[in-house]
């Protein structure tokens, strides 16, 4: 039985198909990228960038293939520009998992500062999005999630919150 | 590979040819449905040219509206998701500088289906004609080269384009090939209606509508 968060999130993304996971690491993120790893259904990589890994994405989908982006908060403020030129008026159900930093325990400014824009850029773009604060909701959330946003052929962004995941202690 | 020894060393011993005419040669290259992916700048627009005929215009060619640089990661997303299909990534000078990291992550996942064009007009050409890097000596192929697609090469001329792409067609990649181009206008403009060029694609790639299972 699935009981810690990134099981969760490997299962549901097994029951619908979501194959391909492009990412740039993140601490946070650790659990469920190596769990990813772990399991051979996944085809899973690391790239240079966000916007890369958002247009291998996109590619993939075109082609039939399922996929989706893990990043940190950081890695979606560099995606604005694909979100808008791409993902959104194309129609392709980019999915975004983003391990929220900036929040509840930040110790870096910068981290704090650049959390700030993610919200407003994905309301900004429409694109449904979802803070995962519960274990209890996690299936739930992305399971429907995940429906809508291939038959919506619409984005959508997961954000992790450290009442999820723990997040990053800051570390004297 | 020993195939490409015969090929320039550098950009600058490339003869300089003309975008439209290596598109035209790259698209009647093309007979087994090939996926086709044009970047932004003037290289989408010759493509959109190029693929232009009495029967209707070539449906698995993807042309991006902006997302400069990402005509590579998107054609390394199709060529992983149809590894059986063969697929061109066009892109400009201007945006493959923008993106270089992409090169490198071609060469780690080393699709065998995918080619990646370079047209370097040594110019953003289509925001007022502005120098790149590779006008000042910046070379493509070399980078390309160190960042591990070992089959880069310089087309010399129109025939040695010809035979790379060939090759890129019949042998296992990934491979990238230089074209040095002049600064002629390309031929006619794409349309831009993303809706409609993202639905052609997927059904000249066999994806369906929606891609995937469950989508009903
Ligand atoms: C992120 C981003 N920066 C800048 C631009 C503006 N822009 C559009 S096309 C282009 C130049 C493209 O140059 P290149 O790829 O060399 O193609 P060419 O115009 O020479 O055919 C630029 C800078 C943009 N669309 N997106």
């Amino acid at each position: 039985m699935a009981v810690a968060w990134y099981e969760i999130v490997r299962d549901v993304l097994k029951r619908h198909d979501v194959s391909l996971v492009t990412y740039v690491p993140d601490n946070v993120l650790r659990p469920l990228i190596e769990a990813i790893h772990a399991d051979p259904f996944f085809t899973a990589f690391a790239c240079t960038r966000e916007e890369e890994a958002l247009g291998i994405g996109a590619g993939a989908y075109m082609g039939g293939l399922r996929g989706i982006l893990l990043m940190q908060t950081s890695g979606f403020a560099t995606l604005p520009n694909v979100l808008a030129s791409l993902s959104v008026p194309f129609g392709i159900p980019t999915l975004m998992m983003v391990s929220e930093r900036g929040t509840l325990g930040e110790f870096n400014i910068g981290q704090q500062l650049v959390a700030r824009t993610m919200r407003p850029v994905l309301d900004a773009l429409n694109i449904e999005s979802h803070t995962m604060t519960r274990l209890d909701e996690a299936e739930f959330i992305l399971d429907r999630a995940l429906v809508q946003a291939f038959a919506t052929m619409a984005p959508c962004c997961f954000i992790l919150s450290p009442l999820l995941t723990g997040g990053k202690i800051f570390a004297k | 590979m020993t195939a490409l020894a015969n090929h320039p060393a550098n950009r600058d011993s490339a003869k300089t040819m003309n975008r439209y005419d290596i598109a035209k040669r790259m698209v009647g290259l093309l007979h087994r449905d090939e996926a086709v992916i044009g970047g932004i700048g003037y290289t989408n627009f010759d493509l959109w040219a190029a693929s232009d005929s009495p029967h209707g215009r070539r449906p698995q060619n993807f042309y991006m509206l902006g997302s400069m640089g990402l005509a590579v990661p998107i054609a390394l997303g199709v060529a992983i998701a149809q590894p059986h299909r063969k697929v061109f990534a066009l892109e400009g000078d201007g945006s493959v500088l923008m993106q270089l990291g992409s090169l490198s992550t071609v060469a780690a996942r080393a699709p065998k289906n995918l080619c990646i064009v370079i047209m370097d007009n040594g110019a953003y050409q289509i925001t007022g004609g502005q120098l790149t890097a590779t006008a000042h000596g910046a070379d493509i192929v070399g980078i390309a080269q160190a960042s591990g697609l070992a089959q880069s090469a310089w087309a010399a001329d129109e025939d040695a384009f010809v035979e790379l792409a060939g090759l890129a067609l019949t042998e296992d990649g990934p491979w990238l090939i230089g074209c040095r181009i002049d600064n002629e206008k390309p031929k006619d403009t794409t349309e831009r209606d993303p809706a409609r060029i993202r639905d052609g694609f997927m059904r000249g790639l066999g994806s369906g509508q929606a891609g995937g299972r469950g989508s009903a």
